[in-house]
């Protein structure tokens, strides 16, 4: 049976342990489309998921080949939404990691940091733009209003952003004195 | 750059010395933790990482002909070898003087 969950995710590691806390329950991510997750029946505990995202969009030559190549690995690509993949594995078949070491993680997660850079400022100048065109030259308050939300939205990128840049920190620090 | 300077990864050593035969991904993957006996599980991400650093430095080079990701078989070059052997070098330095230093070697 399919069941569908709207849900809007920014942590892209809480968004995995959710997809593995609903796997647990015997709820398989099939599907992903933007904050729509479409589950169906499975095992309880079957699968293990893991959420990347890659340099280009996943459905890119160069993705497809990296795809290819962890589906190689005996996990099986679950679904992609722009450069976001999806990929799960059996959890009989052991252990499921996509970045086993620090320096890789570190710069997964630079990956994530610059995406939602990106992201803060396209809504922090979207968001300037519409307010400045909302003041004149006459009032217009509806774009304020917008243009405040979109303000408000690029801050908190921004802010997760910086979340990000305080984890690569602490990797860093750890890469110094381990060769993990 | 001086290749040899630096401590290879724990990932890149045993990636190394899995190629010296022809291996494709899931085989290095499966062959690391079973040299490790179970401790290392090389994430698929990590691992195309390296072999696409290791492909371009020329310690590795791709082996057989297919054209399917999935399948494509990998070996170490004379390079890499050459890397190895310096890697062993000084973790046999590393091994010998940690031994002598705390006691677990009388020599």
């Amino acid at each position: 049976m399919k069941h569908v969950i709207h849900k809007p995710y920014f942590n892209w590691e809480k968004e995995e342990k959710w997809l593995n806390e609903m796997s647990a329950k015997g709820l398989a991510l099939v599907r992903y489309t933007w904050c729509r997750y479409e589950f169906e029946d499975s095992a309880p505990g079957e699968y293990i998921y893991r959420i990347e995202l890659l340099d280009y969009p996943a459905l890119s030559l160069t993705s497809r080949r990296y795809i290819r190549f962890v589906e190689g690995t005996g996990a099986e690509f679950v679904s992609s939404y722009f450069r976001w993949v999806y990929f799960r594995k059996k959890a009989a078949d052991g252990h499921f990691t996509l970045h086993s070491d620090i320096p890789s993680q570190i710069s997964h997660n630079k990956k994530v940091r610059s995406f939602w850079l990106g992201l803060a400022l396209l809504e922090l100048s979207a968001g300037l733009l519409n307010v400045s065109l909302g003041l004149t030259p006459k009032q217009n308050w509806f774009q304020i209003v917008m243009g405040g939300l979109l303000f408000v939205m690029g801050w908190a990128f921004l802010f997760w952003a910086f979340q990000i840049t305080r984890k690569i920190r602490r990797l860093r620090k750890e890469q110094l004195i381990l060769d993990a | 750059m001086a290749d040899t300077t630096g401590a290879l990864t724990e990932a890149v050593y045993y990636i190394l010395l899995s190629l010296f035969k022809p291996m494709h991904g899931y085989g290095i993957m499966q062959n690391v933790k079973a040299l490790s006996r179970g401790r290392v599980s090389l994430g698929a991400g990590t691992l195309y990482g390296a072999i696409g650093t290791l492909l371009e430095k020329g310690w590795i080079c791709p082996a057989g002909n297919t054209k399917d990701d999935r399948k494509k078989e990998y070996v170490i070059t004379e390079t890499g070898k050459t890397i190895v052997n310096a890697e062993l070098e000084r973790l046999e330095e590393l091994l010998q003087n940690g031994r002598r230093i705390t006691g677990g070697d009388e020599s």
